[in-house]
């Protein structure tokens, strides 16, 4: 037998008023699109289908358009990811500077062993991003919200114990 | 300064001063530094007069084009329809590889690009103005909250609003138009142009987009005038002012140096930021972020930092993201990492360069593993000319830069994986 799961809406309560507030920022409702997306990435973890229908319902717009929209921004999760979410910079100026050898160590130290893959325990992705805008602090590294600059494989495993 | 360095000696720090203070960051702290005067100056002259100034400082546009900023405003609508609101956009999607320094400013002194921000609003009469943060900055964005929580709390604002809007990961979205589609809640693709901006801009309505670096400029030019800013100037009387270059890649001393415009190249790289590591030689440069084209040795010990100086070595000063490539670098490799960045990127609105920038980094990759042929190179070329001018945007344009001047001044490079006397690992 199958369980369907019932769909518990993100935007009640406080999330909701915060939406509302975003609503007086932009002269249409459709302009709330990435910071409701953020809301909902902040409250689940990522975007599913059923988020998306919720968020065109309130901002009055298809669901298509907000596929087509968390499809184009890369920082959208479509699918779950582990409770630590790591991105490294890999463009030519950090490759420069050896982000690759950053990789091979957080993939390594995670247990994550593939890029986009998530460790067996559920703790971390990590992934290779694109030039994160701190080039001269090489290599940058986002884990969650948080901005490590000049990471070297060596501050690796003591990054990877504070998020443990 | 060159932050996170101590300054030099030779840099002009204006915009730098207070990066590393953090008492800089609060409302308070900027005051004491003599903040929001500018402000108060500029909203007691008539709008016109402001544009005037800045048109006359001979500033331009800092987010890479290098437009005129006073001409750009003066585009907008004089006589205000009041059904039609303006609006400001203000471009902290820094995004350029080797580009980091609206980071730096957003960081520590937010207050200088709020302030930058309501002067403009001014002379432009913009109601509302939106901050365009790309998503990964979480500092700067964090730090801008607070800023704009504060200056509101003191009443700086006025009858101007202004918000923070978060990217989510997306470079084409530093694109002015796709910036807009952006902030509209769209897909961030590009807008064909006409209709400009100052017309048909975000939400149909009038609308001036400029970067951080430029408007954190404009409260120095309203408290030491147009003639100040114009007499900043080494070499070309056609740029003026002083500029951040963001120095990264193979260098001792990486960071953030400001100088004034004209300055040498040479003696930023080798000097102010501390030259190559030891034993190294410098092979190549990119003086203005990766969509501008790669300047040699020679090239870059001649080459004045502004924009006549980069043109006249048939490059661009672009965003000012200095990238340095020492002989131990893989010029063929870079490249295609280049490339596979613009290919990423590409909205794929437009042909030439959806497939031009993937086939790109397709026949780059298999140069790299050997398996290339002496035609890929023309071939290269070829695809390069169909990228260049085609499209919407430049991004296709941007991609094209780094492979044409590679494969012009590094050929050798090329021919050694084609002859099978190098091989790389490509991931
Ligand atoms: C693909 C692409 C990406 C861009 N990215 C940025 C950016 O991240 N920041 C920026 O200020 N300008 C960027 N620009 C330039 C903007 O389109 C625009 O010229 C600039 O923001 C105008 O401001 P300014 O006149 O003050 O320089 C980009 C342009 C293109 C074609
Ligand atoms: S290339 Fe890594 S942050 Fe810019």
């Amino acid at each position: 037998m199958s369980v369907v799961e019932e769909y518990q809406p993100v935007f009640t309560g406080k999330t909701l008023d915060r939406l509302r507030e975003i609503f007086t920022r932009y002269p249409t409702k459709a302009a709330a699109m990435l910071p409701a997306l953020w809301l909902v990435q902040e409250a689940r973890g990522w975007v599913s289908d059923r988020s998306m229908v919720e968020v065109g319902e309130l901002l009055g717009v298809t669901p298509a358009h907000v596929r087509g929209v968390v499809t184009f921004y890369t920082m959208f999760h479509q699918h779950p990811v582990g409770r630590n979410f790591v991105q490294v910079c890999t463009t030519s100026p950090c490759n420069l500077c050896g982000a690759e050898d950053v990789v091979q160590a957080f993939l390594e130290h995670t247990g994550a062993r593939e890029l986009g893959a998530t460790s067996p325990d559920g703790a971390w992705t990590v992934t290779e991003v694109e030039c994160l805008g701190a080039c001269g602090f090489a290599t940058p590294v986002l884990v969650n919200a948080d901005f490590v600059e000049s990471v070297t494989p060596e501050r690796v495993p003591e990054i990877v114990r504070k998020y443990k | 300064m060159g932050f996170p360095h101590n300054p030099h000696a030779r840099e002009t720090v204006l915009l730098s001063q207070y990066f590393g203070d953090p008492e800089a960051r609060s409302y308070k702290g900027w005051v004491k530094r003599g903040g929001y005067e500018a402000l108060q100056q500029a909203l007691a002259m008539p709008p016109a007069a402001v544009t005037d100034v800045v048109k006359e400082s001979g500033l331009r546009g800092r987010g890479g084009a290098g437009f005129p900023t006073g001409l750009k405003w003066t585009f907008m609508p004089k006589e205000k329809d009041k059904k039609k609101p303006h609006y400001l956009c203000v471009n902290a999607d820094e995004s350029e590889p080797g580009t980091f320094k609206d980071r730096e400013i957003m960081r520590w002194t937010p207050h200088a690009l709020l302030e930058g921000t309501l002067i403009t609003m001014h002379a432009i009469q913009a109601d509302v103005a939106y901050i365009y943060i790309r998503g990964e900055f979480t500092e700067p964005f964090a730090v801008m909250e607070q800023a704009l929580a504060e200056a509101t709390a003191a009443k700086a604002l006025g009858t101007f609003k202004i918000y923070l809007h978060k990217g989510a990961g997306a470079y084409i979205c530093g694109e002015e138009t796709a910036l807009m589609s952006s902030i509209e809640g769209k897909r961030g693709n590009p807008r064909i142009k006409p209709p400009f901006p100052a017309a048909f801009g975000v939400f149909g309505m009038p609308t001036t987009i400029n970067n951080v670096e430029t408007l954190a400029v404009v409260p120095h030019i309203i408290t030491h005038g147009a003639a100040w800013h114009k007499a900043m100037s080494l070499s070309s009387p056609k740029s003026t002012g002083t500029k951040l270059f963001s120095v990264c890649g193979h260098i001792q001393k990486p960071g953030n140096y400001e100088v004034t415009m004209g300055f040498p190249l040479k003696d930023l790289v080798y000097e102010l930021a501390g030259g190559m590591r030891p034993g190294r030689t410098l092979k190549a440069c990119i003086p203005g972020g990766s969509s501008v084209p790669i300047l040699n040795r020679e090239e870059t010990e001649r080459c004045l930092l502004d924009y006549e100086g980069c043109v006249a070595e048939g490059t661009l000063l672009g965003s000012g993201g200095v990238i340095v490539f020492d002989d131990s670098a893989d010029m063929v490799y870079q490249i295609m990492r280049l490339a596979r960045f613009y290919a990423h990127e590409s909205c794929a609105q437009c042909t030439q360069c959806r497939e031009g920038t993937a086939w790109t980094t397709k026949i780059l990759e298999r140069v790299l593993a050997g398996q290339g042929k002496m035609q890929d190179l023309d071939l290269l070329l070829d695809l390069a000319e169909n990228m260049t001018g085609k499209t919407i945007c430049v991004l296709s344009d941007s991609c094209a830069a780094p492979v044409v001047s590679g494969i012009k001044k590094f050929r050798g490079e090329f021919e050694d994986y084609i002859a099978g006397r190098r091989r790389a690992m490509v991931a």
